[in-house]
């Protein structure tokens, strides 16, 4: 049960995010412009960055939520799943293994992105743009990865669930202009 | 020296903020919202748990940089700060401020044990809902400052540095930085 009152029908970091709208909103802009702005990295590309940082954090809701959303815009459901084993064996470019090992050291700690992370990642074709968005995306899903365990949000069983939230932040990471319903329509 | 160009002689989040403003404008304007908007939680109070998660991740920086504004909040009783800094346990502040600072501790080392026994006695002590929320997010929020600005290197000025920038951020709060400001260490 989570630690605040939260609507039961916003499980995950929905409810948390519709719990305080003056945070919310940065939060969901600076998502939005990072995993779906223009970038050179694909949008799928960046959401394997966020379920690899998820599932270090073993934030069950965030891993889910953004595996869907990697298979979803990457048209198949076998690279997040390796990635998430062992992105060095993982078909992914030796750019995103390098990148994706530099998010895999800023997850456990700042201090941990040595200039020989850095340096294997722009041998390999890295921009600066790909190593600051790599890490700032790294840390996003740290506070998001925080929040939803810190509040003990619900985390829904149902894959039916993480299909329908995945298709909807497939499209992006905005509020619905009208919000959410109140109560479940169902 | 930085992993990536970012402006020079520009320290912390600042350089990096001024290099990718379209980020940096939500980054700061989280900050300002968490830290600054209405809360249970006085200015000084927040920016002494931004204090405390930033010195648990060895971020010098923001470490540096909160603990100044945190300083200047407090006005007399600024030598609190190093206190909690020291050992928030006997540090003079009150049942419920500790309870919130072991929350955020949790937050910091692995969400996942912010146990409902943490939650029930910082209610004891006196939280509330908005109180628990918003340290938990603060918390989560600073774990990704913290990665962003040390996973990028960025420049960790000369302890000098902090007490102008404290009671700026003390006093006109979290506005991004318009053109390069180099370092005053006179």
């Amino acid at each position: 049960m989570p630690h605040i009152p939260l609507p039961d029908h916003l499980p995950g970091i929905t409810g948390l995010l519709e719990y305080r709208l003056d945070t919310a909103l940065p939060i969901r802009e600076l998502t939005q412009i990072l995993l779906r702005g223009e970038s050179t990295l694909t949008p799928g590309e960046r959401e394997l960055i966020a379920t690899l940082v998820s599932a270090r954090n073993q934030t069950r809701f965030c891993t889910a939520a953004h595996t869907k959303a990697a298979d979803l815009l990457l048209g198949e459901d076998e690279t997040a799943r390796l990635v998430k084993q062992d992105y060095e064996t993982a078909p992914v470019s030796e750019k995103m293994k390098a990148l994706l090992a530099i998010a895999a050291r800023a997850q456990n700690s700042g201090k941990e992105v040595t200039p020989e992370a850095v340096e294997r990642a722009k041998q390999a074709g890295a921009t600066d743009r790909e190593i600051h968005d790599t890490v700032l995306i790294t840390g996003l899903f740290c506070l998001y990865n925080k929040y939803v365990d810190g509040m003990a949000t619900v985390t829904p069983t149902d894959p039916a669930y993480y299909q329908q939230l995945g298709e909807r932040i497939m499209k992006g990471y905005r509020r619905p202009e009208k919000g959410f319903p109140v109560r479940p329509t169902t | 020296m930085a992993h990536i160009h970012v402006p020079e002689g520009v320290p912390g989040i600042r350089s990096l903020v001024m290099y990718r403003p379209d980020t940096g404008q939500h980054l700061y304007a989280l900050a300002q919202a968490l830290l600054r908007n209405e809360s249970p939680l006085s200015e000084a109070e927040r920016e002494l748990i931004a204090t405390f998660v930033s010195a648990l991740n060895d971020c010098n920086f923001c470490a540096g940089s909160h603990a100044a504004a945190a300083r200047f909040l407090f006005g007399q009783d600024k030598d609190l700060v190093d206190q909690v800094i020291a050992d928030y346990q006997t540090a003079p502040i009150s049942d419920k401020l500790k309870a919130l600072l072991t929350i955020a501790r949790h937050v910091q080392q692995d969400a996942r044990t912010v146990s409902d026994e943490l939650v029930a006695e910082a209610r004891r002590q006196g939280a509330t809902d908005r109180d628990i929320h918003d340290t938990v997010l603060i918390a989560a929020t600073f774990c990704m400052f913290n990665r962003y600005v040390d996973g990028l290197a960025t420049l960790t000025p000369d302890p000098s540095a902090y007490e102008a920038m404290g009671e700026r951020m003390g006093t006109v709060g979290y506005v991004m930085p318009s053109a390069p400001v180099p370092i005053d260490n006179s």
